[in-house]
């Protein structure tokens, strides 16, 4: 244990030292605005692609789903095929974003529109609300993470901490070095922090695939049934249905309330990435259109590659480690991965290749929690300074030099709001929030973006009727939902929600609210439209499309 | 740089300058292909998409069909959706190459 921390701690330190370089080097190149919030738009498609990949690979994405097939076994994949096919409708859009926006989605809402401020103030609540559930999600679960990395369990000290103090000084320690990046090199450290992140994501993934493939002759069936075997669940395994629309027999309703759950969770997530605000900022990073649909090709191949590789993690946690070592680790099977790699290290090199195996992609988990929250910090920041500060305050005539002032300011405010949130939260199962994040996302800024792409009655007051329709009833049904409160464990009677065990309040049986709030949000923005008295602007919707579609009079 | 936000920035005042081109018989051309490449692609990874979840959650006898080995029906469906990603991404930007960016190219 003791020399694993050793080599774990040196690679940890390495990476910080490599950032915080990158950050001085990037604040020495950031002039303007355009810097700070677009890189410069310097960035290659590819250079972005790889970016944009390294934000939407989270480290729910890399331990998080791994350990769902490690320990599920199939419905895993489900999770990451909805992430992945997402990227199609970020296709069909990027670029008509790109040409018609500047730095955000509300630059792009508001082209058409005659009064901006209520469309902007709309799109920034809406992009700081999902910002920071996403954030608090990626901070609890960075404490609880990074303490079992380096091996810390409760009970045991390390560098004279108990476990609950590691978690914390993790938290704080990962919330100051990403406001550090965002307030300082803005857009610039971000996007090289994303493209290392990726890089070594990337490879990590492949020398584990590859070792883990290896040792069954490179034979993918056979790591299947040893997977089945060891699991305990035989070849149900490999279906769909342990964990997401589990049948429960005898119990009709029960049955169709955990399928409705799921393709909820589907829904959420197929729609909800491109309304991202830390994947829209990116679309913004890029010269022009054509780069920015470049990106996202680069982002599909990469992200699409990495969640084929999840497979070869998952199933291989389950046959070489084991279902009851994992759990004993952690019963979330959030240390499957990095399980795996001591196993799969140790079979190599023995004791020595283990630990620098683990070290290896302990250090990848890190970094991938790093880069996804300096992402989400700069679009919170981004939408803070730009669209409130600049456009709404100070009536889109702000000086630029006191406009990006503001935006280091407003990182360091959310940042230290995340991690105030986050120590606060340390203990409860946040993990919901994932999802959440992206039915926010799917509920509240995709109706606004392809209603304002495509449709020419799209009014300023269905954008803000449907941002807010979609955010609302995403949070009601979620507060009212079993997440919150209600759900127990059958068999201890614990509770399974956040509120503990007795309290119920709960009426809305779905834990994903997206299939209702998704259309609700759509339906918003629609009877905003037609019912409001505001007369659509054909002249401003004929600038809006020329502009999109062409590239004309873009940043 | 700041000095465009009187393009886009403007509260009130003139309406966009872009705006004529949308009449160009040319525009109506590429604005047609775009909404059509978009609809088609979207209907076509939606509609699967939402089939293979359908499946998922409701034909799980279907989907435990062996294939080959342990290989079955739900992993290969899964693959395909990956496969048909990418294939889906590299046929709309190949079509959009060939037909959409020439005509923007014109317009712009």
């Amino acid at each position: 244990m003791i020399e694993h921390h050793g080599v774990a701690l040196a690679v940890f330190v390495a990476l910080i030292v490599l950032t915080l370089g990158i950050t001085v080097w990037a604040r020495a190149n950031t002039r303007g605005a355009d810097d700070f919030y677009a890189g410069g738009r310097t960035f290659s498609g590819p250079q972005n692609g790889i970016a944009l990949a390294g934000d939407y690979m989270s480290a729910a994405s890399f331990l998080g789903i791994a350990g769902i097939i490690a320990l599920s076994g199939y419905d895993g994949f489900l999770y990451s095929i909805g992430f992945l096919v997402a990227w199609l409708l970020a296709l069909l859009l990027v670029e008509m974003m790109r040409n018609a926006g500047r730095f955000t989605m509300a630059d792009v809402l508001s082209v058409r529109v005659r009064r901006q401020a209520p469309v902007r103030r709309a799109a920034v609540v809406s992009t700081v609300t999902v910002s920071v559930f996403y954030l608090l999600a990626q901070m609890v679960g960075a404490g609880a993470l990074v303490s079992l990395l380096l091996g810390i369990h409760s009970g045991e000290r390390f560098l004279m901490m108990s476990a609950g103090t590691a978690r914390t000084v993790t938290i704080v320690l990962v919330g100051a070095l990403m406001i550090f990046y965002v307030a300082f090199g803005g857009m610039k450290a971000t996007t090289w922090l994303q493209i290392i992140k990726t890089a070594l994501l990337l490879a990590g993934s492949v020398v584990l695939t590859a070792l883990v493939l290896g040792r069954f002759g490179f034979d993918v069936s056979s790591m299947l049934g040893s997977a089945a075997g060891s699991s305990g669940q035989g070849e149900a395994f490999l279906r769909p249905g342990l964990r997401y629309g589990q049948d429960v027999p005898g119990d009709a309703y029960r049955t169709i309330v955990n399928k409705l759950d799921f393709i909820s969770l589907a829904a959420a997530l197929v729609l909800g990435t491109v309304g991202l605000p830390h994947i829209v900022n990116r679309f913004f990073a890029v010269p022009d259109g054509r780069a920015a649909r470049t990106s996202v090709s680069w982002a599909i191949g990469l992200v699409g590659a990495f969640y084929l590789m999840t497979l070869a993690l998952g199933f291989g946690a389950a046959a070489l480690v084991g279902r009851d070592a994992i759990v004993a680790q952690d019963p979330s099977g959030n240390t499957a991965v990095p399980q795996l790699a001591q196993a799969a290290g140790e079979h190599v090199g023995g004791h020595l290749g283990g630990d620098l195996m683990l070290a290896f992609i302990g250090a990848v988990a890190f970094a991938t929690i790093l880069a996804v929250v300096s992402g989400l910090v700069l679009a919170s920041s981004t939408s803070l300074a730009h669209d409130y500060f600049g456009q709404v305050l100070m009536l889109g005539r702000p000086r630029e030099s006191q406009e990006v002032t503001v935006a280091r300011f407003a990182a360091f405010l959310v940042g230290a709001l995340a991690i105030a949130l986050a120590v606060v939260c340390r203990d409860l199962n946040v993990a919901f929030l994932v999802a959440l994040a992206f039915a926010m996302a799917a509920a509240a800024n995709l109706p606004a973006i392809v209603l304002s792409l495509f449709w020419r009655r799209f009014t300023s007051t269905g954008v803000v009727a449907g941002i807010y329709g979609g955010l609302v009833s995403s949070l009601v049904l979620v507060f009212f939902s079993p997440v919150v409160s209600g759900k127990t464990d059958p068999v201890t009677g614990e509770s399974l929600s956040l509120f503990p065990a007795g309290v119920d309040f709960h009426f809305f049986p779905l834990e994903n609210p997206g299939l209702v709030s998704i259309p609700v949000g759509f339906a918003c923005a629609v009877a905003g439209s037609l019912l409001g008295r505001e007369q659509p602007d054909r002249e401003r919707y004929d600038d809006l499309s020329v502009r999109a579609l062409t590239g004309a009079g873009s940043h | 740089m700041m000095g465009d936000s009187e393009v886009t920035g403007r509260q009130g005042g003139e309406p966009g300058p872009y705006a004529s081109i949308a009449g160009y018989e040319r525009f109506q051309l590429l604005r047609g292909r775009v909404r059509r490449a978009a609809l088609v692609v979207g209907t076509v990874f939606l509609g699967w998409y939402f089939l293979y979840v359908g499946l998922s959650a409701f034909a799980r006898d279907f989907m435990a069909r062996t294939v080959v080995g342990h290989v079955n029906v739900a992993l290969l469906l899964g693959v395909l959706q990956v496969m048909s990603t990418f294939a889906l991404a590299w046929a709309y930007v190949a079509y959009a190459r060939r037909r959409l960016d020439p005509l923007a190219g014109e317009l712009r």
